[in-house]
């Protein structure tokens, strides 16, 4: 037998992940869809900022919201890339099962699972940015980027929204239906509290907590400051934290995330073996 | 003796394993019970292929399924290997596989050999011997020419076949096989049962619990049977001793031809009558005839000329495993599918 049962649950799902999100007739075709699909997200939301600001795309606020709404990407992408594997693997393909007797770390496997997603947004988001650099005059270049804090943040945020879609893969092993969109759902209810888009100053002031509590507003803000450091430190939201306070609060509630999406994680695992729903297809 | 020496000596053991289902009612809010498993107490040394007989919704899939650490026990406790099944599943996995029949499980987009060697992977096998496994497993199996088919161009019984090889491939001390012939065609189920037997036959350590609804599956295969019935296991011995059982009855297989319909409870009436099961087959009647002792014979004879059944054909058998589940049970397995709305087919298994 070989390697932890962790390395090989992680590996062979992140293989079989690929495997599933490349099945594509036409690679050419799949790589269309990769770059048409996010412009075209990032598009409605240019226009809209175009009118609104008659064309202000030199201003520190359309690299806020580019930049955001780019970064933004990686929550559905992520959360539904691991807790869609549940659906995927129980509905579709009919191996949950096989997947649960199997020697396997569950957790790891769901992330693994995750890692075709993150990759091909990754793509997508590459694009949306050289897209606004080239053509929208957004104001970043190579020499400004924070390369160490860009790699932190990503790995550190990438890992936090695995968690996320932790606890959503658990809600999905107890319900049939609804699971299908549960992490666009989460992905679309948060947009407005996470300063995706606009700070969160913006908001009415009881509604800001939710965004304070939420490590998506941390990371959001830290990918921008490693790509338009003075830019981003222009808005109020966290303009009195420093990058390394910033990276701490976020590697904390990271931690605790963590620590809450494993102990959701099990107890619905638990749950779904006292219901008999590991091996549940609904049909639906 | 202690629970820990005989768990030394045990590939699966049970203790009063009882499983209960809530299912919603036609009212709102209304939960209803359904009790799958009640009181299940088995003992199943190492290096037997123990084999769990009953009709469609017997129990056989939930118990198979608590001890595949798939779905928890409502009360009682249950080893496998020598661990328990709800307390230390983690160690239970590595020893253990499952095939499910019936089912076309597997990823459509992935070949044969790639679905295989994943999930050699998962079970931690080194690359290089995980391909010589499943390319001999294929041969065995008759598998090997489509290792490169992707499996959603399979057939429902190759890909059987390939679910089949997945479960062995592993070389698990404990494997767990689900109605495994469940959808094959005869020579497809032949192959598959002299797979399993030649599997078994390499190593005497191995151990197999099978579940089936083919009687002639379990006699064939098994070292001993479990007759399970509505959650509970009447019977378990092994196939000669549970036919023993019946040995002292007299079997006979009648054809008959009528013009009007028989007065079978005339003919059950009779002393020395136990069973009698009567269907229509190649426009005459057969009866399936249980008689205390042989001398009851003429009774039966002389009732069916009394009632104008002109007798085409006589045949002794010996007692098989349906008659000890008609014995146990009071119906054929045939009969208790029908009664539950499961489509059974006695004559895919042959």
């Amino acid at each position: 037998m070989l390697r932890s049962p962790a390395f090989r649950s992680f590996r062979m799902a992140a293989w079989l992940g690929w495997q599933i999100e490349s099945n594509w007739t036409d690679p050419f075709l799949f790589a269309i869809y990769s770059i048409i699909k996010p412009l075209a997200a990032a598009g409605i939301l240019v226009v809209m900022y175009r009118v609104v600001t008659q064309q202000a795309f030199d201003t520190p606020m359309f690299a806020y919201l580019y930049l955001g709404n780019a970064f933004y990407q990686y929550v559905s992408a992520v959360t539904t890339g691991v807790s869609w594997a549940v659906i995927d693997d129980r509905e579709h393909y009919r191996t949950l099962k096989y997947i649960y007797v199997a020697p396997l770390n569950i957790p790891l496997y769901l992330f693994g699972r995750g890692v075709a997603r993150f990759l091909t947004t990754s793509f997508a988001v590459l694009i949306i940015i050289l897209f606004g650099v080239g053509f929208l005059k957004m104001p970043l270049a190579l020499s400004t980027i924070q390369w160490p804090l860009l790699i932190v943040s990503l790995v550190l945020g990438t890992l936090m929204l695995g968690l996320v879609g932790l606890i959503l893969a658990g809600i999905t092993l107890l319900t049939a239906r609804h699971s299908y969109y549960i992490g666009d759902a989460v992905a679309g209810a948060l947009f407005l509290f996470t300063g995706a888009i606009f700070p969160l100053e913006v908001l009415p002031a009881y509604l800001r907590p939710i965004g304070y509590a939420l490590p998506i507003t941390y990371w959001l803000e830290l990918m921008r400051r490693a790509l338009v450091g003075r830019v981003a430190q222009a808005f109020p939201t966290f303009s009195a934290l420093s990058d390394g306070q910033l990276l701490a609060l976020l590697a904390l509630m990271t931690l605790a995330l963590g620590i809450i999406s494993l102990v959701v994680f099990r107890w619905c695992e638990r749950l779904a073996r006292e219901r008999g729903l590991i091996d549940y297809t609904s049909n639906y | 003796m202690t629970t820990e020496t005989h768990l030394d000596d045990l590939a699966i053991k049970t203790e009063a394993l009882s499983r209960i289902y809530k299912i919603r009612g036609a009212k709102k809010g209304e939960m209803r019970e359904r009790v799958a498993l009640e009181d299940i107490n088995l003992s199943i040394p190492r290096g037997e292929l123990f084999g769990l007989l009953g009709p469609n919704g017997a129990g056989k899939t939930t118990l198979i399924k608590i001890l595949t650490t798939l779905l928890s026990p409502t009360r009682g406790r249950a080893w496998v290997a020598g661990f328990d099944v709800v307390r230390e599943s983690d160690k239970v996995r590595p020893r253990i596989n499952m095939v499910s029949g019936g089912e076309t499980s597997g990823y459509g987009l992935l070949t044969v050999r790639e679905n295989l060697w994943m999930f050699a992977q998962f079970y931690g096998i080194p690359s290089r011997q995980a391909h010589q496994r499943i390319q001999t497993l294929l041969e065995m199996i008759g598998l090997a020419d489509r290792a490169n088919t992707k499996s959603s161009d399979l057939s429902t019984g190759l890909r059987q076949k390939m679910n089949i090889v997945r479960g062995f491939m592993t070389d698990p001390e404990v494997l767990f096989l689900d109605e495994p012939t469940l959808g094959l065609d005869v020579q497809a189920a032949r192959e598959v049962r002299a797979f399993i037997r030649r599997w078994m036959d390499e190593n005497p350590s191995r151990t197999i619990l099978l579940t089936t609804h083919y009687m002639q599956e379990a006699e064939e295969l098994c070292d001993r049977v479990a007759i399970i019935h509505e959650g509970r296991i009447l019977a378990c011995d092994t196939p000669d001793h549970l036919k023993q059982e019946v040995q002292h009855e007299a079997i006979f297989q009648l054809l008959v031809e009528t013009e009007q319909p028989l007065n079978s409870l005339a003919l059950e009436n009779l002393p020395g009558v136990l069973r009698l099961h009567h269907q229509w087959m190649n426009g005459g009647l057969q009866l399936e005839i249980s008689l205390a002792e042989e001398g009851v014979l003429p009774l039966v004879i002389g009732e069916l000329e009394r009632q104008q059944a002109h007798l085409r054909s006589l045949q002794k058998r010996q007692p098989s495993l349906e008659d000890v589940f008609v014995q146990l049970v009071g119906l054929r397995m045939e009969e208790v599918e029908r009664e539950r709305g499961n489509g059974y087919h006695p004559n895919t298994q042959e």
